[in-house]
């Protein structure tokens, strides 16, 4: 662990609708009152699984822990990192109005703002999007001034696959402002999380957003948001590594016999890949032996791509194994420092507010 | 290299093509437009008979939703997994520099020159008045 490093998935729950109120304007604050909304949850993440918080880190009632304090103790203080990056994960995408999504999403941002940013130094955050294009545009207009929020945040299943030209003018607002556009593991619950219908079971679920994500980033690499945005970074977040080496070798084998559908890809997918795409390791999603891992990453054929994540509060890990098992000792700098600040230009700024 | 005469050009109009062989190894000669192409018909990928696919254009694009289109019938995918081939260079568009066929140089002369000179057409009669295909390979 060195003092530099930058964790770059923590995740600050909100304890529930009435915590926002304070950050949302008249009409939103009477209106959900009203309406009886007090709690809004998505299924992607059942309070009570144990995968959502860490045993250790629930609190007496096992809620998910919410604010700076435990956020020091359980993460920050203990493991030392220099910064943090906040994701927040309150479902602004599961209303179908738009115009709820975008009053709770900047009420959540300006919550993160309030509550996490100015309590600490050390933390930085995605500004979570609404749905809508223009209410996600404006979302990123609004606080991109302020350079502690270092990205854009969305879902890997959301209402449309995210290199359709109709995102296109997040994807610029994110590029114009030197955001890289990060893809979380969740639903909107637009669409069943598989492709072939609604599964039964949470293990279904959870196991499908690597669809989820490859769909996302075949949608990014096909449709030609790269060329178009040539200085745009997508990292996925709590995605997984594992399925990425398999997955772009079948993209870039399948591009090379139908290269003239999407001509304006002028090199092969795993290389726009490799230079524009960052995941957090965890979950890592791979064997605990030291020799898979060396395979794995070999695979993956680059050491820019991988950032170091604990992934606060979900539960990947016991005690203070932070980084999988048979990870190699001299990648650490690398994920931990280098590929971090590389990534996000905001942290190379001091991004100090 | 030999030369060998391997068909009289009429054989192969303009856009056709033709599988012949020459020095123990079957190559397709392309006529584009009257220029004659020879390629080895075998795809540098897994062995698939470049003869046997179609001949396309090449698209290229200035940006995502724009399409420009040209050379038509320049090109020719392999049947196996459509890797595209420059009939002019041997070379695939995706990877020029690593991946593409070998190409053997190609002629047509006439055929008053044929029967003066060393070369031999094996399996048909050369005719003074007519022009032949001669490869090197």
């Amino acid at each position: 662990m060195t003092t530099a490093a930058i964790d770059c998935d923590l995740h600050p729950a909100v304890p529930g609708v009435a915590t926002l109120l304070p950050y949302m304007d008249d009409y939103w604050r009477h209106t959900l009152v009203e309406r009886g909304i007090e709690v809004l949850e998505s299924s992607s993440y059942p309070p009570n699984a144990p995968s959502s918080v860490r045993a250790d880190w629930r609190g007496p009632k096992g809620g998910a822990p919410s604010t700076v304090a435990q956020l020091q103790a359980q993460a920050l203080d203990r493991w030392g990192a220099a910064a943090g990056i906040l994701n927040p994960m309150f479902p602004v995408q599961l209303p179908f109005s738009r115009d709820m999504s975008a009053a709770m999403a900047r009420a959540v941002n300006d919550w993160v703002r309030a509550e996490w940013l100015d309590r600490d130094a050390r933390l930085r955050a995605s500004i979570l999007l609404p749905n809508g294009v223009e209410e996600a545009v404006a979302e990123i207009e609004r606080l991109a001034p302020d350079i502690r929020f270092v990205q854009g945040m969305v879902l890997c299943m959301g209402e449309i696959p995210l290199g359709r030209r109709e995102w296109w003018p997040v994807h610029a607002a994110l590029e114009k402002h030197g955001l890289p556009l990060a893809i979380h593991a969740g639903s909107a619950w637009r669409h069943p999380p598989t492709s072939v219908g609604w599964p039964s079971w949470y293990v279904e679920e959870y196991t499908s957003n690597s669809y989820g994500f490859q769909a996302s980033l075949a949608s990014l690499v096909t449709e030609g948001v790269f060329q178009k945005h040539p200085g745009l970074k997508v990292v996925l977040v709590e995605s997984g590594v594992s399925w990425l080496p398999g997955f772009l070798w079948r993209l870039t084998k399948s591009w090379k016999g139908v290269r003239f559908e999407v001509p304006w890809l002028d090199r092969p997918p795993a290389e726009i890949v490799r230079d524009h795409v960052r995941m957090t390791i965890r979950p890592f999603d791979a064997p605990e032996d030291g020799e898979t891992v060396s395979r794995l990453l070999d695979h993956l054929r680059s050491d820019e791509m991988l950032l170091w994540a604990t992934d606060w509060p979900h539960a990947h890990f016991d005690g203070d194994a932070t980084v999988p098992p048979g990870f190699p000792e001299g990648l650490l700098p690398k994920i931990m420092v280098d590929n971090p600040r590389a990534t996000y230009a905001r942290l190379r700024e001091g991004g100090s507010a | 290299m030999a030369r060998h005469v391997v068909a009289p050009a009429a054989e192969i109009p303009p856009g056709g093509r033709k599988v012949v062989e020459a020095a123990g190894k079957r190559i397709v000669v392309f006529n584009l437009e009257g220029e004659f192409f020879a390629l080895l018909d075998r795809c540098p990928h897994q062995g698939g008979a470049l003869s046997g696919g179609i001949l396309c254009g090449l698209t290229q694009s200035e940006e995502p939703g724009t399409y420009r289109f040209s050379r038509s019938g320049e090109f020719i995918r392999c049947p196996w997994h459509q890797w595209e081939f420059d009939i002019r260079t041997g070379k695939s568009w995706f990877d020029p520099r690593r991946t593409k066929v070998r190409q053997f140089p190609v002629a047509v002369e006439e055929g008053a020159a044929l029967v003066e000179g060393p070369y031999q057409a094996e399996t048909f009669p050369v005719r003074v008045e007519d022009s032949y295909v001669v490869l090197e390979a």
